[in-house]
């Protein structure tokens, strides 16, 4: 058990060191040195124990669930070759974290730095040790984003912005295709479990959907391992910082398409298809990142192409699907890793000890920087496969595979040709790299005047120039298990006989060997004069530049195209937006009716009672005339919208709906109270025109009302087919059979709101609350248009009436005028409020409850306005409407804690009856105190909007009108 | 009777849906509300239409189910009354707000050059 939480460690350790070290000052640097380095080191020592455990092809396994049902859990799966990665992870990070300490400058702020590069790696750890393919895409596109960040750390740099969105941009397309290529994978295995994957090769090489599967893995492998034609971005990653280029951008995280290519090997290679595709890309990839590498002036534009050229030759032997291949591409991968990450390292001394990594200006380095030469020497010649070296064994590899015979194609024919010419390149430019800046007349013109870095920044290159010589002289003794251990994991039963030693006698591969590093040379030797002062890129190619294209792509993508359909399809405007939701509406509900056939037929009409026959004819009238009124008579049209409500409520009662009816009644009142507040900030209402309309405006209008008119005869459709349906038994019989038994009340409805679906009314008084804020705020910083900041013309008449005569006040009219009403409605108040206590305590059992009883309550408070005035009723009256929703929310919050004191789920009710002398027995629910909670919320949240609105008549704009006259005055 | 409910509920939906078209603030307001009693009448009109069989049970005797209206898709619109107002309030102070703003009550916040 231990053993395989381990695995869950070596993912969260680094996500928590990088927590952790984004907490630290701008300038610790030591500090997150010392706490990388111990968490780097700890996860290396925790994959070294993990070894035993995997060794002989066994498999460590840890099983989390997480969305079983879907197939999506948390496994996590370590064998010989995720060990070999892990290995690599977390090796070369304790390095580059010990490097990047002396690398980065006191200006920098490395807390961000660390933290990125702790969280990079914990998202590497992760995409290995997945053994759940949507799992490992997760981590697949977290590497792509903490690239992104860290290739865009000195976001000052237009470079680096670019460079990082550029990798996101391509990475994040790879990554998606490579999601929907595993969905594939999984539909075609039916599980996403890596081991279940792995040995279902055959089934998924013979499935229909096989080739779409393949080519979009493919993509998300060759665009993060920044193959042909997608090689361009990794050059452009250069903008990082140099311990990301020699961590992300060599050893790791371009590894992880080789990776994935490598883990699935067994599962999708052998085919047609996955030769050619993957051959001729990683072929072109590996001769045309050697042949631009020749051709590079800054040193890490050098490394950059001749990664991309190395990861060529790693796909190019995934391709020949033949075992032994796949042994030398696995080999080569850590190779690779060690002697690359070690050049960048030096790349990155160079250039901080002598200002540039320009090496048109490099030259003569050697006097002054002996040591980190001999080690960039040494690195290089493992680069160019130089025996004794790493890169020798595993390019010889490669060499005696090139000439074997794969598949009869032209493509087999010429690949010894172009190994042994890549290889060619390879030592031109590894000689370039040395020659140009360690040999030669010492260079005059340096920004700075180099000398050896500090020991500890040498530190790291030692140890993995160290690496590539061990493992060159002695790989038996040294790689050689551990290597064997990732081959037989990925290869189990094919793991063919290979041999790992550096001498096999005089054959073609070590001709094929002689040929390139001679011929290397002599290129190197006459391209020297001219490679001293080219420009970047080699002649003849400069103008194919995937950057260039790349551009183009995105900028006809995200402007061109994205400005001809907003100009063509987009408005901003309102009007057509919502014409086209309506039709869109009208469409998508017509097409299936009209294919289903729905004809209702048309039941007798003599049930019709001529009562309610009046009321809609009244209620439709209503509507109707509203529609037709509300732009020019505002006043009209609300009344007749109160019409329309009125049918709809006598509606309610009528079908046996009395809460709906009586709440409805009350919404009714509290509507129009708003809407009338709102009327006096309108503009003045518009003069009918009796000019005829023009042309386009009549269309305009025409069209819309057929558009209503096809809605509202679609939905009288649609309703009478519905109401004239035989009636389902629906989940509505549950609720009346268990409404007393169940939750001690009598009116179903209402116990359904307080009690079986309380935390749905607990969401939606939330709402309300949220929506009556929303309002309040709104109307804080409101400004009203200029036209309306005047009284309003009645109220300027009654006033100059009343300055007139000098025996009455200013507002003594209006006052006169609602003298009766405001005296009833001032008695009335301890009326209502007690309607609305009956109201909610009758609620549980008959017609009321919470939200009539709210509504209710809100109209006393709106009634003592109406009569008194604002200023009257809050000199007499402190209502705190914020503090009435904050109690309602706590009080229905805390009644459906209260159920977790006796170990009941949340808002679980109980009730019993109390004996109260007088009044009788009485219902005692907790549900009754829910209802209380949504009691107090719709009173504070009606009185809220309510007088937000109202408020607004005595408000600043008044101030500011009285400013604006003061100024006039002056002027 | 349910010939002359659906009626209704069509009358309100297409004036509402007239009103919403139209390119003053207010109009769409006064849409808006003929919609929501038209949403809320549909809504409670899936539970097919019952004279006299209000969901009030009585007290502890055997109930049976069909004796009474469906209450779900009353305690649905109960609360979509509410809500409705509430979202009126809402949308009635963007309005007084854009109007204050922008000085006119088009929808779009200026007027149309047409």
């Amino acid at each position: 058990m231990i053993t395989e939480n381990v695995l869950l460690a070596l993912i969260l350790l680094p996500f928590l060191g990088a927590l952790l070290a984004a907490l630290f000052q701008a300038n610790a640097r030591n500090a997150e040195a010392w706490l990388s380095g111990a968490v780097t080191l700890f996860a290396l020592g925790l994959a070294i124990l993990l070894y035993p455990a995997i060794e002989g092809g066994r498999v460590v396994r840890l099983d989390l669930q997480w969305l079983p049902e879907l197939g999506l859990n948390l496994t996590l799966r370590m064998d010989g070759f995720a060990w070999l990665f892990t290995m690599l992870i977390a090796g070369i990070g304790f390095l580059v974290v010990i490097y990047a300490r002396y690398y980065m400058s006191p200006q920098d702020p490395v807390p961000r730095f660390y933290s990125l590069l702790l969280a990079f790696m914990g998202a590497m750890q992760g995409m290995v040790l997945s053994g759940n393919l949507v799992l490992m895409v997760v981590f697949w596109e977290a590497t792509s984003i903490f690239s992104f960040l860290l290739i865009g750390y000195w976001h000052h740099n237009a470079a680096a912005r670019d460079g990082a969105r550029m990798a996101l941009t391509v990475t994040g397309m790879g990554g998606f295709c490579l999601l929907l290529g595993v969905i594939l994978i999984g539909h075609i295995v039916g599980s996403y479990d890596l081991d279940v994957v792995l040995r279902s090769g055959a089934e998924i090489r013979s499935h229909a959907l096989y080739l779409p599967a393949l080519l979009l893995i493919l993509a998300g492998a060759l665009t993060k391992s920044a193959q042909f034609p997608f090689h361009f971005w990794l050059p452009n990653a250069m903008a990082a910082p140099t311990p990301v280029s020699a961590y992300l951008h060599s050893a790791t995280m371009v590894k992880a398409g080789v990776f994935l290519l490598a883990r699935l090997w067994p599962v999708l290679a052998g085919t047609d298809a996955w030769f050619f595709i993957v051959g001729t890309a990683g072929l072109t990839t590996l001769l045309l990142g050697a042949y631009f590498a020749i051709f590079q002036q800054d040193l890490k534009g050098l490394l950059a192409y001749s990664t991309i050229s190395h990861l060529g030759l790693i796909t190019t032997l995934l391709s020949l699907g033949s075992p032994l291949a796949a042994v030398a591409a696995i080999f080569h991968m850590v190779n690779h890793a060690t002697f690359k990450a070690s050049l960048f390292m030096a790349a990155g001394i160079i250039d901080h000890e002598a200002g540039t990594r320009d090496m048109r200006k490099l030259s003569g380095l050697f006097t002054a920087l002996p040591i980190t030469g001999t080690l960039a020497m040494v690195a290089s010649g493992a680069m160019a496969g130089v025996p004794l070296l790493n890169g020798f064994l595993s390019k010889e590899m490669f060499f005696a595979e090139a000439i074997l015979e794969h598949r009869e194609s032209l493509l087999d024919s010429v690949t010894p040709y172009l190994a042994v010419l890549a290889g060619a390149f390879a030592v031109t430019y590894s000689v370039r790299f040395i020659h140009s800046v360690f040999f030669g007349p010492k260079a005059t013109d340096l920004p700075r005047e180099p000398h050896e870095p500090p020991h500890w920044m040498r530190l790291p290159i030692e140890l993995l120039v160290l690496a590539c010589l061990l493992v060159g002289v002695i790989p038996g003794l040294t790689i050689g298990p551990y290597l064997h251990t990732a081959i037989v994991s990925v290869l189990r039963e094919e793991t063919p006989e290979y041999s790992l030693s550096i001498w096999h006698g005089f054959n073609l591969p070590l001709l094929m060997s002689l040929i390139a590093l001679v011929g290397g040379i002599l290129l190197y030797a006459a391209l020297r004069r001219y490679l001293a002062h080219c420009e970047e890129d080699p002649p003849g190619l400069r103008g194919l530049r995937g950057q260039r294209i790349f551009e183009r792509i995105l900028v006809t993508v995200s402007w061109r195209w994205a400005r001809w359909l907003e100009a063509h399809l987009g408005t901003r405007r309102l009007q057509p937006q919502l014409r086209t939701l309506v039709l869109v509406a009208i469409i998508v509900t017509a097409w299936p009716l009209f294919k289903a056939g729905l004809m209702p037929e048309l039941s007798s009409i003599a049930n019709l009672d001529p009562a309610l026959v009046l009321v809609w004819a009244m209620g439709i009238t209503c509507a109707i005339a509203a529609a037709y009124q509300a732009k020019y008579h505002r006043l009209a049209a609300l009344i007749l919208l109160g019409g329309a409500g009125l049918a709809t409520c006598i509606t309610f009662v009528w079908f046996s709906a009395p809460d709906l009816a009586l709440t409805q009644l009350l919404v009714e009142i509290v509507t129009t109270v708003l809407i009338l507040l709102g009327l006096r900030w309108l503009p003045e209402r518009i003069a009918e025109s009796d000019a005829p309309a023009s042309l386009a405006a009549r269309l305009r209008r025409q069209r819309d009302f057929l558009i209503a008119l096809a809605c509202g005869m679609g939905i009288t459709v649609i309703s009478y087919a519905i109401m004239t349906a035989a009636p389902l038994r629906s989940v509505g019989d549950f609720y009346l059979e268990r409404a007393y038994s169940e939750g001690g009340g009598t009116n179903v409805v209402n116990v359904i709101l307080v009690d079986f679906r309380g935390f749905d009314t607990l969401g939606e008084i939330t709402v309300l609350g949220i929506v009556a804020l929303s309002v309040f705020a709104l109307l804080r910083r409101f400004r009203p248009a200029p036209d309306s900041i005047g009284l309003p013309e009645q109220q300027r008449i009654q006033n100059a009436y009343d300055d007139a005569h000098h025996d009455r006040s200013v507002g003594e009219t209006a006052h006169d005028y609602l003298l009766v009403p405001s005296v009833i409605m001032q008695w009335m108040f301890p009326i209502i409020i007690m309607l609305a206590a009956y109201i909610f305590l009758r609620g549980h059992d008959l017609p009321g409850g919470g939200f009539a009883a709210g509504i209710a309550m809100a109209i006393g408070f709106l009634l003592q306005y109406l009569a008194g005035g604002t200023r009257w009723v809050e000199e007499r009256l402190r209502i705190l409407p914020v503090r009435w929703i904050g109690a309602g929310l706590l009080v229905s919050t805390l009644t459906g804690i209260g159920s977790w004191l006796f170990g009941y789920p949340f808002l679980t009710s109980s009730f019993r009856y109390v004996e109260i002398p007088l009044i009788g027995q009485v219902p005692v629910a907790s549900a009754l105190l829910f209802d209380l909670g949504v009691f107090l919320l719709v009173v504070g949240a009606t009185v809220l909007m309510l007088i937000a609105i109202a408020h607004q008549s005595i408000r600043s704009h008044r101030v500011r009108a009285a400013e604006t006259a003061k100024q006039e005055e002056v002027a | 009777m349910e010939l002359l409910l659906s009626l209704s509920i069509g009358a309100l939906v297409g004036s509402g849906v007239w009103l919403l078209l139209r390119p003053r603030t207010y109009q769409v307001i006064i849409g808006l509300s003929l919609l929501s009693y038209a949403v809320n009448l549909f809504i409670f009109s899936t539970g097919r239409l019952r004279v006299n069989a209000a969901p009030i049970v009585e007290k502890g005797t055997e109930i049976d189910p069909a004796a009474f209206a469906d209450p779900v898709p009353q305690a649905l619109v109960l609360t979509a009354i509410v809500i409705s107002f509430a979202t009126t309030a809402l949308f009635l102070v963007v309005l007084l707000a854009s109007r204050g703003l922008t000085g006119t009550d088009h929808v779009d916040g200026r007027e149309s050059e047409k």
